[in-house]
């Protein structure tokens, strides 16, 4: 039996709370833990024997994937790796349904699906035997958080014997469970029946609603599998939670890069992968040092800290829980914490860039500072530039700023 | 000649060093403030020195027993059983103060200068009258009081006004003054000013007179202000070429106006200045920066830490990738941790820091 996969990566006009680092570089592109985005499910996928082809759903352009997966074809040498670009935002139940017939060449008998702006470890085998026991339509990867933080996620009641998911509603007002969407799904073939059913009883329910004005855009193609989908399914008792074991975090806003970059580092130390740098006295595992970056023997990394390619860190200085990208320049005896440092900028000597430590429970990255909501981590998008001894605390600063002062809890047009 | 050191209490306002040790025994310039005092008070010619306090601790004993052996004078504690504000002092101290005719100095325990002790004394001789005040030129004569003189008259003080609105004058009372031992008996024994009261009856009869301080002038007696004396105090030894600063041509010195004790060891790659002491014993790692900042003995500095306007107390060790700035002080044996980060703040003595304190405050 073969099984597909499907990585929905959405589009240019999404992902704006990624900016800044969204503004050089589509959000699935960015690196972390040496790797884009997107290459963590994928390599996820790559480790299930029964799914051959994967596709990846969007509608950025074309041009934008095509080395990307040139790259990955040889990475992932069993797998055929395909981009399907849509032209109007349909709805991530919408494109999957525009995409029918591609998706459903050679008959699949399940698909699954993965939304890219998820960090976690994609227990796919996992949800697969538990598809198989239960002769499931659909299963849902599920995770608890804590009760204040669930009311911004999908909520999954389910049968706690049988795992039957029973009940499911996107970001409800009141508290309904602490159960929640991981954005990650195993499907039959039915979907495309269901989504169908669905599209219909929208049609239906546009027609007779006179407040809406069906030339508004919001016509009965465009569906979102959560909040379209889920819900209906789960009367059908055939809908399934699979309950992950290991982290999951989404990764919405800029400043979540970094717990999703410490959390994909610690996966990739834990099972020893050789991309992972030695510990040793001036390296506090784990680190990812992209082999042509430049790292002076007397700085101090780690833990939880991304080199990039041609990055160059000085003496004596000190990175921690941060990530740093491409051709970025930290000279001697500065000091990065729970940061970003973006492509071709340049940190001062003994400069600060500081952010927030953010408990490993929360999934909020925002912190309150003199009653005003900040980032809790500090971005220096690209080709920014920090003075000697300046220290950066809690700010985001675009493109091509020079920043010669000290400055705090800040956005740096 | 005589001298009456107005010394005072136990020094607060500059907690939390004082919980260690008695203000004028803290090192300013690497050595204790009474030190400076007491040196260019002998170096005029001066014998007989009280100090005024209102406590004794033994230390403080101990310690001017020895400077009384080194500059050859005879220092007494003067003991005030209850406060006696800035007068009050010199009519307890009168046995000593008024014991022949020549007249004698006070000064405020606080004030940082040029002593100019000699050039005071014969100026006032060549005027001839009760008393003459030090005095220093402000920028903004507003928050002070200021000093009038008569009409016509480059020295004789006409009065005094506190606070001025309108501009009457830019000098003000530096609280350093000598005076006739006819003073002493203006002056009643009980708590009282000399300031408010003892000086404008003496303007009245037209006895005070005015000398202008060259060079600088700082009131320490708040962290804050120490800083700012220290940068004018060792700008002060620049412009004189000690011997006393570590030569430019070291390779860590950045900007001058740095005084480091030759016992203090100095890591490699370092950027030390401009204005940073360094007391003895003090440990300074790699890849440090310092600047405006006062280490007292047996501080430790650890690698690449960042330190500026800043009092690091005795033995108080300050983390690699530390960053303290805007009025931090560390008291005695106070630690801050590795990477921590420390706005403006007032460590007590025997603290350890391990988070960020990230807006000025008080650690108890």
């Amino acid at each position: 039996m073969s099984n597909k996969a499907l990585i929905l990566v959405g589009g240019p006009s999404r992902g704006t709370r990624f900016r800044p680092l969204s503004l050089d570089l589509p959000k699935p592109l960015f690196e972390i833990a040496g790797h884009p985005l997107i290459w963590h499910p994928l390599t996820a996928v790559a480790k299930v024997p029964s799914i051959k082809e994967v596709y990846l759903i969007g509608y950025y352009e074309e041009s934008i994937f095509a080395p990307y997966i040139r790259e990955w074809s040889t990475e992932f040498p069993d797998l055929t790796i395909k981009y399907l670009r849509e032209y109007t935002a349909l709805g991530t139940a919408g494109g999957l349904y525009h995409f029918r017939d591609a998706i459903m060449k050679g008959n699949p008998s399940r698909l699954f699906v993965l939304n890219a702006d998820v960090c976690c470890t994609f227990p796919l085998t996992e949800m697969l035997e538990i598809f198989e026991e239960k002769e499931a339509e659909a299963v849902l990867l599920g995770t608890r958080v804590g009760d204040d933080a669930a009311r911004n996620f999908g909520c999954i009641v389910s049968d706690p014997k049988t795992s039957q998911v029973r009940h499911y509603v996107e970001k409800p007002e009141s508290h309904i469970s602490n159960m929640i969407n991981c954005g990650v799904y195993l499907f039959s073939s039915s979907i495309f029946s269901l989504i169908r059913t669905a599209m219909e009883n929208k049609a239906i329910r546009l027609a007779s609603d006179p407040t809406l004005d069906p030339s508004d855009g919001d016509s009965s193609s465009v569906l979102r599998l959560e909040q379209d989908i889920l819900g209906p399914l789960s009367d059908s008792r055939r809908f399934f939670l699979y309950e992950t074991r290991g982290f999951w975090r989404q990764i919405k806003t800029a400043g979540s890069a970094v717990p999703a970059n410490a959390l994909y580092l610690q996966k990739a130390f834990q099972a020893r992968s050789p991309e992972i740098a030695a510990p040793s006295a001036s390296i506090v595992a784990p680190v990812f040092i992209h082999p042509t970056a430049q790292v002076d023997p007397t700085a101090k990394l780690g833990p939880n800290v991304s080199i990039g390619p041609r990055a160059i860190i000085g003496a004596g200085a000190r990175v921690k829980e941060s990530i740093v990208l491409e051709d970025a320049e930290i000279k001697h005896d500065a000091c990065v914490l729970y940061s970003i440092i973006g492509w071709q900028s340049k940190v001062g000597a003994w400069a600060r860039i500081e952010g927030t430590p953010m408990s490993v429970a929360e999934h909020s990255t925002t912190v309150i500072k003199n009653g005003v909501k900040v980032q809790s981590v500090s971005i220096l998008s690209r080709d920014c530039k920090v003075g000697d001894e300046v220290r950066v605390w809690n700010c985001i600063c675009l493109p091509d700023k020079e920043l010669k002062r000290d400055v705090s809890n800040e956005i740096i047009m | 000649m005589k001298a009456l050191i107005l010394v005072g209490g136990f020094g607060t306002r500059l907690r939390p060093l004082t919980l260690t040790l008695p203000k004028p025994l803290v090192e300013f310039g690497n050595r204790p403030m009474i030190l400076h005092q007491v040196e260019a008070l002998a170096s005029a010619g001066v014998t007989d020195i009280v100090l005024a306090v209102n406590y004794r601790p033994d230390v403080m004993i101990s310690v001017l027993q020895k400077y009384e052996e080194q500059y050859n004078v005879k220092i007494t504690f003067s003991i005030e059983t209850e406060p006696l504000g800035t007068a009050g002092p010199l009519k307890l101290a009168e046995k000593i103060l008024g014991k022949d005719d020549s007249p004698f100095f006070v000064l405020n325990s606080d004030v940082i200068c040029d002593y100019p002790f000699q050039n005071l004394a014969d100026f006032h001789k060549s005027h001839g009258q009760e008393g003459t005040i030090v005095v220093t030129k402000v920028e903004e004569p507003s928050k002070y009081g200021v000093v009038v003189h008569q009409p016509n008259h480059p020295s004789r003080i006409d009065r005094f006004v506190e606070k001025p609105v309108e501009f009457v004058g830019n000098r003000i009372n530096a609280g350093i003054y000598i005076l006739n031992p006819s003073v002493l008996s203006r002056i009643e024994l009980r708590p009282t000013s000399i300031e408010q009261e003892t000086f404008p009856a003496i303007c009245a009869d037209g006895q005070l007179h005015s000398f202008d301080l060259e060079g600088f002038w700082m009131d320490v007696g708040q962290p804050k202000d120490f800083l700012t004396g220290t940068c004018l105090y060792l700008s002060s030894l620049a412009k004189k070429n000690s011997k006393l600063l570590t030569p430019a041509s070291e390779s860590y010195v950045h900007g001058g106006n740095v005084l480091i004790d030759p016992s203090a060891k100095i890591g490699k790659n370092c950027r030390i200045g401009p204005n940073v002491t360094i007391g003895p014993n003090v440990v300074i790692g790699d890849g440090v920066r310092l600047q405006r900042s006062v280490l007292l003995q047996g501080s430790r500095i650890k690698d690449h830490a960042w330190v500026k306007s800043t009092i690091v107390g005795w033995n108080s060790t300050v983390g690699k990738w530390a960053r303290l700035e805007n009025v931090t002080v560390l008291g005695d044996d106070v630690t801050i941790a590795d990477e921590v980060y420390v706005n403006g703040g007032s460590v007590l003595p025997h603290k350890t820091i391990k988070a960020n304190v990230d807006v000025p405050s008080i650690i108890m």
